[in-house]
């Protein structure tokens, strides 16, 4: 594989961004060893998609976007003003700026309380996919053991969990919310990790052979740098994911200082550009994971020709 | 430089069978001490798995193999051989030198001694600006180049090459040729090659080892047209690319890349009852 | 053939071993560890493991067999109000996909039409899925019983499905916008040649191309709208699903979660359910693939 192909591995991250209404809350893969594989390359595709938009550099990429998001809100002001459209179903741009800056050290608080969950989740699945994955790649029994469960959690809608966790650490601690989002990391790291592990090239293999390398250098020299690319395309994966994981757990209860419940608090309070105004913030922070976790992988990989074709 | 006395490789009777296709079948075959050996054939004729069975990666199912006097698991313990491939299969994640290192590296040698055999290496294959570049900087001729440095790092007096120009356009192929053949003059070593290229395979050896398929044996054994190295011309750089132009256009070199031609059309005649 | 049905079994042996492994582990949890958990600098590091808080696996499938309200005129066994609940689910997840999927596909075949949409709406495409869109839910919920489309009344249940195909649509349009777009360029030169139009070179060339990176689209919207269904009845408070079903449950039975527990077995198994009907017709449509690698 070339440039392309490299990319679409390398990015493979936006996939799961496409992932994450599922691959994010509920799951990444499908189930199955083969589909495993389908899983993660068809997340790849969403990241070659995002791949071609930024190889186009003329200035429609940028005036393009930016034409139509003004319009959409230009559109949307005048729908909801002229139009006389309901608060309920969509309150006007203007209102929810005013709620934001009214509003703002509440957002900024609640924010972090969010982030904080996420990227403590983020971090603790981040560390626990990897050694897995490193753990099922050195010992056949192990992978056997918990390839299947970790295929079939990324089937499930791991959020539901988040009243069995609650149960077990009590609804006073920031414990069930992150336990969640651990979960839910875990999933897409395992399976990009465990991927990239297993794709060493053939001519490596050889070359490591004729060597007479030991055991230990071949994962030294070969298959662990080999495998760091799909590592940072797991971490890309589950950084936005980690966030949605943050607050749809909110809706099932637990400790109600996130986003996700002022969103439906003020939902439920009729205060609707308010409930917007928590669901920019929301926006906001998924994207800033999202950015963080794409420099991560650009960082890692920028070395290398195409992540790890 | 020549010769400890012993031959570089030694097969006697070598037999390899994958399930029921007989891949190679009674195979003699002695490679002296800096001698340059090509093997020919159509594909399925068993001159990779012969390669392989000398590097070790494949076990013969029947017959003797000696490499450098010793058996073929232990020369590859030792590092008693490179090896090359059609890939560079150069690893992305390291430089150039850091990867004409790694077999280095693989055996324990130090650092400063690493650093050293690297660079004189590079300098060999002409490469000594590009050490610090990534493999996915280099041409694929580059790339090929940096393979062939590393193959060389623990000084084995025996390379194995398996078709390691195949993937290069016309033009850097008969430059890497040229490049191949004062390296192997400059180190002495003893050259088994695999290829599908008849004027490659004239070009480079003294001796061209002709295939044929199912099952996978030497027919024919042709000399090639290696251009001569004088004892004393064993200075870098002895070998003119042009010397090799020459050879090139010489009549011997036109009979032998016919008798090779016929030799293989031969061997394919006698392949099946169709012939 | 034998060694492969072999493989197959020795696979699934393996597989029913991780989840006993997992059982065992629970259970080795409430042997081993206090009751009352481990409580470090006032954070509980470790859980409670009394019965209130992981009740024994055993206790958790007994229940399916209670009735679910003690006494009741009409008994339902907890076993019967799970099923019944996660199938209204799977319904309204199912009809997000169908819906979410026309739209999605849609989509990508005017981005694949023209040039300018997809400049101008596919950044808006890829960032909506880093973004945690279903943080809307709860707004939608607002819909019910104030809209009515030519005379019919919103329905809460019909928020669920527009929030479920919300969360499908994005996988689907932006796998199937690359499926669209990936027939070489020979290919697409070759119809040019041959003088067919647009229409022609969609259908014949570029929509069967797109079936290999439609199915694992599918997969991921099949369970981005199985979340988003679950996460819509809480925040909608649609009754009759299963979402609803375990915050019902986990309200009415503070001292004994199994019933709980019960019902996010539930959850967990229709998930699994959606992808095993998504792997179905991944084999139906087994003669697309190969094309990609």
């Amino acid at each position: 594989m070339s440039a392309d192909g490299s990319r679409a591995v390398g990015s493979g991250g936006a996939g799961g961004t496409g992932g994450v209404g599922s691959g994010g809350v509920g799951g990444s893969g499908g189930v199955g060893a083969v589909d495993a594989a389908g899983g993660v390359g068809g997340a790849g595709g969403v990241g070659a998609v995002v791949g071609r938009g930024r190889r186009f550099r003329g200035a429609s990429v940028v005036v393009a976007p930016v034409l139509f998001g003004i319009a959409v809100l230009v559109l949307w002001q005048l729908v909801v003003t002229v139009g006389g459209l309901p608060a309920f179903l969509l309150p006007a741009p203007t209102a929810i700026a005013e709620q934001i800056g009214a509003q703002l050290p509440v957002i900024l608080q609640t924010t972090a309380v969010t982030g904080g969950n996420a990227l403590v989740g983020l971090v603790l699945g981040f560390v626990l996919g990897v050694l897995l994955a490193i753990l099922a790649a050195g010992v056949r029994v192990v992978s056997d053991l918990i390839t299947p469960v970790v295929l079939a959690a990324s089937a499930i809608p791991i959020v539901a969990l988040a009243p069995v966790f609650t149960t077990m650490f009590g609804s006073t601690t920031e414990i069930p919310r992150r336990l969640v989002v651990t979960v839910v990391v875990v999933v897409p790291v395992f399976v990009s990790t465990a991927r990239g592990l297993r794709q060493v090239r053939p001519v490596h293999d050889e070359l490591m052979v004729a060597l007479a390398a030991t055991r230990r250098q071949y994962t030294r020299f070969v298959r662990l740098p080999g495998a760091i690319p799909y590592v940072m395309t797991g971490l890309r994966l589950a950084a936005p994911a980690a966030v949605i994981a943050a607050i749809v757990a909110e809706y099932f209860g637990g400790l109600q200082n996130g986003l996700g419940s002022r969103i439906s608090s003020a939902a439920a309070n009729t205060a609707y550009a308010r409930a917007w105004a928590f669901v920019a913030a929301s926006i906001v922070l998924g994207l800033l994971f999202f950015l963080a976790g794409l420099l991560a992988e650009r960082l890692v990989t920028r070395n290398r020709p195409g992540g790890a074709s | 430089m020549t010769g400890t006395g012993t031959a570089a490789v030694e097969l006697q009777g070598v037999d390899k069978a994958f399930g029921s296709v007989r891949a190679l079948a009674g195979v003699d075959l002695t490679i002296d001490a800096g001698e340059f050996v090509s093997l020919i054939g159509p594909s399925g004729c068993g001159k990779s798995t012969l390669l392989r069975v000398v590097a070790d990666l494949e076990e013969p199912t029947a017959g003797s193999v000696a490499v450098a006097g010793t058996s073929a698991r232990q020369a590859r313990l030792d590092q008693r051989y490179g090896i090359a491939f059609q890939q560079a299969g150069l690893l992305d994640w390291r430089t150039v030198a850091e990867n004409v290192e790694l077999p280095l590296q693989v055996h324990g040698v130090g650092k400063a001694e690493r650093r050293r055999r690297a660079a004189e290496l590079l300098e060999l294959v002409g490469l000594t600006e590009f050490a610090g570049s990534r493999p996915a900087e280099l041409s694929g001729g580059m790339q090929q180049r940096v393979a062939i440095a590393r193959a060389l790092a623990p000084s084995p007096r025996l390379l194995l090459m398996d078709e390691p120009f195949g993937a290069l356009d016309e033009m850097t192929r008969e430059r890497m040729q040229a490049e191949l053949l004062r390296i192997a003059g400059e180190t002495g070593a003893a050259v088994l090659f695999v290829t599908h290229s008849i004027p490659e395979a004239v070009v480079l050896s003294d001796r061209v080892v002709v295939m044929s398929p199912r099952p996978g044996r030497i027919t024919e054994i042709i000399a090639g047209r290696r251009p001569p190295v004088a004892a004393d011309d064993l200075v870098p750089d002895s070998l003119d690319p042009e010397a090799v132009e020459d050879v090139r256009e010489t009549g011997a070199f036109f009979e032998a890349v016919t008798a090779v031609r016929e030799a293989l059309r031969k061997g394919a005649a006698t392949d099946g009852p169709a012939g | 053939m034998g060694s492969r049905g072999g493989r197959r079994l020795r696979a699934a042996a393996w597989a029913l071993a991780g989840f006993a492994l997992l059982v065992a582990l629970w259970e080795l949890a409430k042997l081993v560890l206090p009751a009352g958990g481990v409580t470090l600098g006032g954070t509980r590091v470790l859980p409670r493991t009394d019965d209130a808080a992981m009740p024994h696996v055993w206790t958790v499938l007994a229940r399916l067999g209670v009735p679910e309200v003690a006494g009741a005129a009409e008994p339902r066994s907890v076993a019967a109000a799970i099923a019944s609940s996660a199938l209204f689910t799977l319904g309204l997840a199912l009809g997000g996909l169908v819906l979410g999927g026309i739209a999605g596909m849609l989509l990508a075949v005017l981005m694949q039409r023209f040039a300018v949409a997809e400049k101008a709406v596919l950044p808006y495409v890829i960032a909506s899925q880093t973004v945690p869109l279903i943080a809307i839910a709860p707004l939608v919920a607002g819909w019910g019983g104030k809209i009515a489309i030519a005379g019919w009344a919103w329905q809460p249940w019909a928020s669920v499905m527009v929030i479920s195909s919300y969360l499908a649509f994005f996988p689907i349009s932006v796998g199937m916008l690359r499926g669209l777009t990936s027939p070489r360029r020979a290919d697409v030169e070759m119809f040019r040649s041959l003088a067919a139009g647009w229409w022609t070179t969609l259908l014949r060339l570029r929509l069967p191309a797109s079936v290999p990176y439609l199915v694992p689209a599918v997969r991921l919207a099949a369970a981005a709208a199985v979340v988003g269904a679950i996460v819509a009845e809480i925040s909608t408070g649609t009754r009759g699903g299963i979402g609803r079903l375990i915050i019902e449950y986990a309200q009415s039975a503070t001292g004994d979660p199994s019933q709980m527990y019960a019902a996010i077995l539930g959850a967990a198994v229709l998930g699994l359910v959606a992808a095993g009907a998504v792997g179905l017709l991944e084999l139906g449509l087994r003669r697309y693939r190969g094309s990609v690698a």
